[in-house]
């Protein structure tokens, strides 16, 4: 267990340097985009003199590290800056969205895994058969489908022909937070991007673990397993799936990463308002201190991911701690 | 003395379909017996089919024809799981590489207890307990390894694990494929010692797969050369290693080195050509001399028999 300690405090300090990268590149990707915070809110009529000294105030004339320091010390306190279009704090417009997009991300994830690991078993299990054919035909056509067309397939025919699905939003307008119903209807309009998201995303995980399991299928231990008198559930259940649903599980980091690029087209079509749908946004608006922000985040959301895949990769393997 | 046989393999076969026009004669026709108490040794060039007959006869193939008899029952062909589970207990192997034959997810403790699990020997938990400790310690190791994972041993420990692991669910017979082969020499002669060791103290018996020849005659009663599927010769180990018949054997037993440079720079090598053989007549599998088989066409048959004479 003393391993698993210093290993996971090792990897969590590893953090720190590839956040100050990340928040640093975000920084300098915002300042090579014309115009600064004042140029559309001041009003034109202005004198160029005066718009000169209210840039010093400012400080938006101090050399660029300067200004990385005091953004990054805001950031860090919570304060990212005003949203030039809404005009509220970032961060208040980015909170709400980020709940959403958190709720549609575990439904997607739930999903992803409900179909994954039933699939991926009985097509490692009976490999070459008629139904691993099928499982494996299906995950072809998944990674081929780009996300954005089966997305918009979906809406139309689960929203808009039978109408199973609300079409946009997040929640029906006028239900108030905390009631059943409230929860019902969030539920409801999480459903269909998650399924769409989550059909797509899941054959990543299909394929992974069915060749996990026709690995582990023909690994010696097995053969000891059988001579030991195993019957062949307790062959598949004790040995086989132990030893490849692990590796899957040490993948679940990674697929928050995956996760957030799939969200920014899902919530855009669903009309679905969380951080994917705020980027896009912000993006077309010009909004920069949004988008900044949301791409932080997104870096943020992807570190973490990779922290918990190697965190849970250890907890699996202890091979890997010992290094 | 009447010896008690307690493995009879008749006619074994095992073919592997590659494809629909290519089938491969792992084991094509092969009979031999193991008496009870003795070593018998396999030994045979790589893919020569030693470890499919081991495999095959502790049925973790199916046999393509022939039987296999173990203490009067024959293995193949239709069983009850009970009946099955009963001969798994009886069987045991232990395999070549130590390191990717133990569940590397699994701790010494359960990949011992496991036998006694699926064959319900303990009467509880402590009993397993007890149990799995008095058999690492019967192979030398200590009690303490139990919790640890395979990966924190060497070679040499980790086999003694895949031995007290066949011994948990107390076998007659084991099947040791190549149990040496992957481990250092100075770590050979330890384990060879501890099988001894347990062949004595439990009296069982031992089919022997391996192809290293001077540690097959070490630990052999009597010894069977294979070559692409078929028994070539079998005897008596000093028989075999003093008046080697087949051409084949002559091949092998010319290919062992001593460490003496004398004797090394003298040694002839003797290379085997099947085309030698008069491929007019099938050979088959015949006793040259009481307990001595070679694999011989009529004609070489005569010579056989006068060449031992002569000697």
């Amino acid at each position: 267990m003393n391993h698993m300690w210093k290993f996971s405090v090792r990897r969590m300090l590893i953090i720190i340097p590839q956040l100050l990268l990340l928040s640093l590149l975000v920084f300098l990707m915002a300042q090579a985009m014309p115009g600064d915070a004042l140029t559309g809110q001041i009003n034109p009529d202005l004198d160029p003199q005066e718009m000169q000294e209210q840039r010093e105030e400012l400080g938006l004339n101090d050399p660029w590290h300067i200004k990385y320091a005091d953004w990054i010390t805001s950031a860090v306190r919570g304060d990212l800056g005003q949203s030039f279009q809404f005009k509220m704090p970032a961060s208040e417009l980015i909170w709400n969205r980020m709940v959403n997009s958190f709720w549609l991300g575990v439904a997607t994830l739930i999903i992803t895994y409900l179909l994954a690991i039933p699939l991926g078993i009985t097509s490692g299990r009976f490999n070459d058969s008629l139904l691993d054919s099928s499982i494996t035909g299906y995950t072809y056509i998944g990674f081929a489908t780009p996300i954005f067309i089966f997305a918009l397939v979906m809406l139309w025919i689960f929203g808009y022909q039978l109408g199973w699905f609300p079409t946009s939003g997040s929640v029906a307008p006028g239900s108030d937070p905390g009631t059943f119903e409230y929860i019902v209807s969030k539920i409801n309009h999480l459903l269909l991007p998650a399924i769409s998201l989550g059909l797509i995303t899941t054959v990543n995980t299909v394929q992974y673990l069915r060749s996990e399991i026709i690995d582990t299928k023909q690994k010696d231990f097995i053969i000891t397993a059988r001579a030991k008198g195993a019957s062949e559930s307790r062959v598949y259940n004790r040995h086989i799936f132990r030893n490849s649903l692990l590796p899957i599980a040490a993948f679940f980091g990674f697929e928050i990463t995956g996760l957030i690029g799939g969200t920014v087209f899902v919530e855009r079509i669903f009309g679905y308002p969380g951080m994917g749908d705020l980027f896009i946004q912000s993006v077309l608006l010009r909004d920069y201190t949004v988008v900044t922000s949301v791409v932080l985040l997104f870096g943020l959301a992807s570190i973490l991911g990779a922290l918990i895949s190697d965190i849970i990769l250890s907890l699996v393997d202890p091979r890997i701690r010992i290094k | 003395m009447e010896k008690e046989k307690v493995l009879e393999v008749k006619n074994l076969q095992k073919f592997f379909k590659l494809g629909r026009n290519n089938t491969v004669k792992a084991v094509d026709d092969i009979s031999f017996d193991i008496n009870k108490g003795e070593t018998f040794g396999l030994v045979g060039e790589s893919g020569c089919g030693k470890s499919t007959t081991g495999r095959t006869i502790i049925r973790l193939h199916e046999a393509t024809g022939g039987q296999v008899i173990f203490n009067h029952e024959n293995v193949h062909g239709k069983k009850s799981k009970q009946d099955l589970l009963k001969l798994n207990r009886k069987m045991q192997m232990i395999f070549q590489d130590p390191s990717s034959s133990l569940n590397p997810k699994m701790t010494v403790m359960d990949i011992v207890a496991e036998g006694i699990d699926i064959h319900k020997l303990a009467k509880n938990e402590k009993d397993r307990k007890q149990r799995v400790e008095n058999l690492l310690e019967t192979v030398g190791l200590n009690r303490e390894h139990a919790t640890r994972f395979p990966h924190e041993f060497s070679g040499g420990q980790r086999q003694r694990i895949g031995i007290a692991r066949a011994l948990a669910v107390e076998p007659e017979f084991i099947i040791a494929d190549e149990p040496i082969s992957a481990l250092d020499v100075s770590i050979q002669a330890q384990v060879v010692n501890l099988l001894k060791r347990l062949q004595r103290d439990y009296g069982l018996t031992f089919l022997f797969i391996a192809h290293d020849l001077s540690m097959v005659k070490y630990i052999s009663d009597r010894i069977g050369v294979m070559y692409f599927g078929n028994m070539v010769e079998l005897a008596e180990s000093d028989e075999l290693y003093k008046n080697p018949l087949h051409p084949y054997t002559k091949s092998l037993l010319s290919a062992i080195p001593l460490p003496d440079p004398d004797y090394e720079r003298n040694r002839r090598r003797v290379a085997y050509d099947p085309a030698e053989h008069d491929t007019n007549e099938e050979p088959e599998f015949r006793e040259v001399k009481p307990g001595h088989w070679v694999r011989c066409t009529t004609k070489e048959f005569e010579e056989y028999k006068k060449e031992l004479k002569t000697k």
